[in-house]
């Protein structure tokens, strides 16, 4: 009597809760890749303010930073080509200030795609020419290895308007804008040879490339220089640059390539699952695993995290898995 | 509280609010005052002690919450930048807990715009909204207490949270991912506040986590401590970047908490059957767990040991890794 009692109430509370949990529509949103081949006209873009004087632009395709003050409006990454017409529309929406600067974090369509119509879209300088006596449009600074990339892939698939005029070599670059520093800090090998993330250290944000993707597990282009370790890298130098507000939560804002904007936390926890899947790689290698059997390991090496960070058709698990290999076991493309 | 009773009585709450979600909010109740928890009660041993490793007992975690957590190595969170890290707002009622919790009304109409809820673990400040705002877009950041809306059904509050940033449903080594949304339902019965919650998480539960807990109005107003301060300490020094963990096989504590408690492994794994009456039947057929102590020292008759295969008699070098619980809360 008392297991039937017992289980009738338990029944019941599932069974309510169900109806609930039907009756309540408001759920966390899953992050989502970019779909492949969209509708572009049935795309919109979306505007949230981070914090400080930078702004995020999602759904072009990778995300944009933008920050806007009272110099004009300094642009992170562009999204793809057919995205322009929408991000100039939103730019136009946010201020009246003029485009000055872009930054390319890295080599991928989804990022630099706006470029060469963006760049039209600005000014550098309130008359007269541009920097080096080019036409006065909107900067566009990469680092040397990217235009590096682009060169070598070719004006046949990348047009020369998407380079960078601008470029920087080394470790960094600083820029004055909006009344407040910009740093520039080079990843070598991260996503690509020619990653970049950029630091707006008095509005205490980040906006860190496709080395931090908050939907997937990170892009790694092996053919263009890209690595685990160098990834890692990147995502260890921002654990080092961001500070909590209060109990871990808050402080500096990172905005990352792609999916929702996050904290110290967000980049720790996603620091951590990639540290671990690269030793568990790592550790498969050490016993002369070959890739098929690291492939056939059960459970996989990113066995937890594929229900979050496995939806991405186009960048699957196993193409992770498999870069990295490519990566520790010294494998070339 | 039995058992049987509890799920009686959350049965009971739940179905109330199925049929009471129609109906016009008409009834409200003033949470306002200074709360405690109620120690040692259902969920004592997570207000004191913490659980032991691999103790996922009765929660409905799917395969990869429990590699997870077989992985888990408690040195991970003496990382400089997890030792402050909040319980999240789904488990955080069941820390040693104490609320403030206070109305905001508009001066003008006096209509609830908000209810506030201060938590004394961590310093924790959460808003209800009550003003029918919308909840954030997905690519808004997540906060450990997220972003919570509430309606009155009947009596009850019920409140939606999403925008919860990773956490944990047990201590330290369960996770929640940060896609779970919690549904909460706030009862008051005199000076008892009863909180049932209900969490469903796409990566890591299959069925939705229920939990409850009743919390005693102190009669002193004053009576609350709201400051938690949490500042980093270095832990001993390790190489940049290192992330304590086990490799897949290789935590030789998997059985310590299943043998010592004569309990059988596969209980101790957790899984949402576990919730159901019937396992009781199951759990008798199986083998109570054997655990070998890495740390034991050998027989001295013994002959020399192998060198350690990676299986799970395999001890790590270190012990279990900067500590076994992590935290004391």
């Amino acid at each position: 009597m008392k297991r039937l009692a017992h289980t009738t109430a338990l029944v019941l509370a599932v069974a309510a809760s169900a109806v609930l949990s039907a009756q309540q529509q408001i759920r966390t949103a899953k992050q989502m890749p970019f779909p492949k081949n969209p509708d572009w006209a049935k795309l919109e873009v979306e505007t949230i303010p981070v914090q400080g004087q930078l702004r995020l632009i999602a759904g072009a395709g990778g995300n944009i930073a933008a920050q806007v003050g009272a110099d004009g409006v300094l642009l992170v990454d562009t999204g793809y080509e057919q995205m322009s017409g929408k991000v100039i529309a939103a730019l136009k929406q946010m201020t009246t200030g003029t485009l000055r600067i872009i930054i390319n974090t890295t080599l991928m369509d989804s990022h630099t795609g706006g470029n060469a119509i963006l760049i039209k879209e600005g000014r550098l300088n309130q008359a007269g020419p541009g920097l080096g006596q080019r036409p006065n449009e909107a900067d566009l600074i990469g680092h040397s290895q990217l235009l590096a990339l682009m060169t070598e892939i070719g004006r046949e698939k990348i047009v020369p308007e998407r380079w960078p005029p601008s470029v920087y070599s080394g470790k960094q670059k600083d820029l004055y804008s909006n009344d407040e520093p910009v740093v520039i800090l080079h990843v070598d090998n991260a996503v690509t040879s020619g990653d970049s993330m950029v630091w707006f250290r008095k509005s205490d944000v980040v906006a860190a490339g496709e080395i931090f993707n908050n939907a997937s597990f990170p892009y790694i282009d092996v053919a263009h220089g890209g690595t685990i370790n160098g990834i890692l890298e990147g995502l260890n130098t921002l654990l080092d640059i961001m500070v909590p507000k209060h109990n871990q939560e808050g402080g500096t804002m990172v905005i990352p390539g792609y999916g929702r904007i996050g904290d110290e936390h967000d980049v720790l926890e996603y620091r951590d699952m990639l540290t671990i899947i690269r030793d568990r790689v790592q550790a498969a290698i050490d016993k002369k695993m070959t890739l098929a059997q690291i492939k056939a390991m059960k459970p996989s090496a990113t066995y937890e995290y594929e229900p979050r960070y496995n939806r991405d058709p186009a960048w699957t698990a196993e193409m992770f898995v498999d870069a990295i290999y490519r990566n520790l076991a010294g494998v070339r493309p | 509280m039995s058992g049987l009773g509890r799920a009686a009585l959350i049965g009971a709450f739940l179905l109330a609010a199925t049929f009471a979600a129609s109906a016009p909010a008409a009834a409200q109740v003033d949470f306002t005052g200074v709360w405690n928890s109620n120690t040692n009660a259902e969920d004592g041993p997570e207000r004191a002690a913490g659980p032991s490793l691999v103790e996922f007992l009765g929660l409905p975690i799917n395969d990869q919450a429990r590699q997870w957590g077989l992985a888990y190595r408690p040195g991970r969170l003496s990382l400089t930048e997890h030792q402050c890290q909040v319980h999240v707002v789904h488990y955080i009622h069941r820390g040693p807990f104490g609320a403030r919790v206070w109305e905001e009304r508009d001066p003008v109409t006096y209509q609830l715009i908000a209810i506030h809820e201060a938590i004394n673990t961590y310093e924790q400040h959460r808003v209800i909204w009550m003003d029918g705002r919308p909840h954030p877009s997905p690519n808004a950041a997540h906060t450990w207490m997220g972003f919570s809306t509430g309606v009155w059904q009947g009596n009850m509050l019920t409140i939606t949270t999403t925008h919860i940033k990773q956490g944990w449903y047990r201590r330290e080594n369960v996770p929640s991912s940060d896609e779970a949304t919690t549904i909460e339902h706030w009862v008051r019965n005199g000076n008892v506040w009863t909180h049932i919650s209900v969490t469903e998480d796409p990566n890591f539960l299959t069925e939705p986590l229920i939990k409850s807990e009743d919390f005693t109005l102190n009669p002193n107003p004053n009576n609350f401590n709201p400051f938690w301060p949490c500042e980093y300490i270095e832990e001993g020094e390790r190489p940049r970047g290192q992330v304590p963990h086990y490799l897949p096989g290789e935590n030789p504590w998997i059985a310590e908490y299943a043998a010592t408690h004569n309990l059988p492994q596969e209980v101790t794994l957790g899984g949402a059957e576990q919730m159901y009456p019937e396992y009781r039947s199951r759990l008798k057929t199986l083998p109570v767990a054997v655990f070998k102590d890495p740390n034991a020292a050998p027989p001295a008759t013994a002959p020399p040991a192998a060198a350690p295969a990676g299986g799970r008699g395999a001890a790590p070098p270190g012990g279990r890794g900067g500590g076994r619980g992590g935290r004391g809360q």
